[in-house]
């Protein structure tokens, strides 16, 4: 899987975070998202494709 | 070129449904029949506001979602079409500013990222064991005070206050001060002249705040804010309208949830002993997100306004409409939620819209999260008997408020 990220959009919700927690974390000075790993194995499809459903600035994009 | 021939033809207003349609009181939980119908019938279509303007009210999950994001809606409380909640809201905003909730990127953007830092999903987790013992305390209290008592002065109303004064630094012995201040902003029949006189209330209290924190910085949320305004990254009125926001919707919010969820769960008991028998944080948790889906207590419908023309659901929303999208019928969608009425803290209810969606979506959610998860999995299990002391027709549903809920709760164990 092949995961990008929009920090422009982003509005540090953290849903990601919640959803796939091995994927995605947020940076301390503003909370913005930050994508801990861009290539996730296949048994964390369910989990990224859930934060990229979750997210309510529609920042992630995943690609199989 | 967009066929026009499957879109739904405009109703005249002559045959609109005023809007918002009253509660059943004996399904206080549930939308009204009115909306009920509207929902089942035409889940996109115009309605009457108080003021006479004939916003679309737009009901279910998936067009809910989809608007809320689309950049193409605007949330900007100065917008001509923007359904105002009460008299002289406009005129307010115009006059004194207004907060960045009813503000479109990029100046939305700006003003919320400099108060994201201590909501994240890691510091709302780090206040975990802080927030167990002072609802631990709250307990304590609660046990050794009168008995019966209301749960919403008691309780409800406390837990969110202290945290919120914890994490902006706002001393709690002022929390009479700002709990009756922001009563009178959130009403929706307020006296425009009341709400105003609260609104500058409390701006004021935020900024002799701001000033004393510039004296005496502590390690909270106000100290931040004031270093920006002396960094020139925002002007002193924007911090204390920042300041008003977070106060406001930080206690309000979840002493709601916390009072209404605890009725919600004495009226389904095996709910309850789930909830109270469980050893298991994603139980907890779970219930928590199935809680806020069931109550929705930001109700009757978010305000926005199209920018320009989008066709959603074979409908025309045009640019200059104004838009209401209730919180409450999305998340009863029955093509999303399985059996939607149904209070089912087993489900998964994760995707629930009770904390919106898009670009405003609840800046506290996270810390909201850990809060509820702490007050429902302790309240009940030490307080095991809780029950009603009066029967559910007397209790008083806060209809007229933008955020349901209870005025009082009277309780005995």
């Amino acid at each position: 899987m092949k995961v990008t990220i929009d920090t422009d959009r982003c509005i540090a919700a953290g849903q990601c975070v919640l959803a796939a927690p091995d994927v995605f974390d947020q940076r301390d000075e503003d909370g913005l998202v930050v994508l801990l790993n861009p290539n996730p194995s296949a048994d964390l499809a369910v989990e990224v494709k859930q934060a990229a459903t979750l997210c309510p600035a529609l920042a992630i994009t995943v690609e199989d | 070129m967009t066929d026009t021939s499957t879109i739904s033809a405009e109703p005249t207003t002559a045959g609109l449904p005023d809007y918002p349609a009253p509660r059943d009181a004996r399904c206080p939980f549930d939308p009204g029949p009115g909306l009920r119908d509207l929902q089942a019938e035409t889940p996109i279509t115009k309605v009457q506001w108080w003021d006479g303007s004939t916003p679309w009210l737009v009901t279910d999950y998936a067009e809910h979602r989809a608007l809320l994001a689309d950049p193409r809606i605007s949330a900007d409380g100065l917008h001509p079409s923007h359904p105002p909640r009460a008299a002289g809201m406009r005129e307010a905003h115009q006059k004194h500013g207004r907060p960045f909730i009813r503000m479109d990127d990029p100046e939305h953007a700006r003003l919320r990222r400099t108060v994201t830092a201590p909501f994240t999903v890691k510091r709302a987790e780090a206040m975990r064991p802080a927030l167990q013992k002072l609802v631990d305390g709250l307990v304590d209290d609660l046990l050794a005070g009168p008995n019966p008592v209301d749960l919403v002065e008691a309780f409800a109303l406390v837990v969110p206050s202290l945290v919120i004064c914890e994490v902006m630094g706002v001393p709690y012995e002022d929390h009479d001060f700002f709990q009756e201040n922001s009563k009178m902003l959130v009403r929706r029949d307020a006296d425009p002249q009341q709400g105003a006189d609260a609104d500058q209330r409390l701006l004021g209290y935020m900024g002799e705040l701001l000033d004393k924190k510039l004296v005496t910085p502590g390690d909270d949320l106000m100290t931040e804010v004031a270093q920006r305004v002396r960094a020139g990254e925002l002007t002193r009125d924007e911090a204390t309208r920042i300041g008003q926001l977070l106060l406001l919707a930080g206690h309000d919010t979840t002493a709601n949830m916390i009072a209404l969820g605890t009725l919600a769960l004495l009226e389904n008991p095996d709910q309850m002993a789930i909830l109270r028998e469980t050893d298991d944080p994603a139980v907890v948790a779970g219930a928590v997100e199935e809680l806020l889906r069931y109550l929705s207590i930001v109700h009757i419908g978010h305000p926005r306004a199209a920018l320009e023309d989008i066709e959603i659901s074979g409908h025309l929303i045009r640019a200059g409409d104004g838009l209401l999208l209730p919180a409450e019928t999305a998340n009863r969608d029955p093509s999303v939620f399985a059996d939607p009425d149904r209070l089912d803290i087993l489900r998964d209810a994760r995707g629930h819209v009770a904390f919106a969606f898009g670009p405003h979506q609840c800046l506290g959610q996270n810390l909201a999260r850990v809060e509820l998860q702490i007050v429902y999995s302790t309240l009940y299990r030490r307080i095991p008997t809780l029950r009603l002391a009066t029967g559910l027709d007397q209790i008083r549903f806060k209809e007229d408020t933008l955020v349901y809920g209870v005025h009082e709760l009277p309780v005995t164990w």
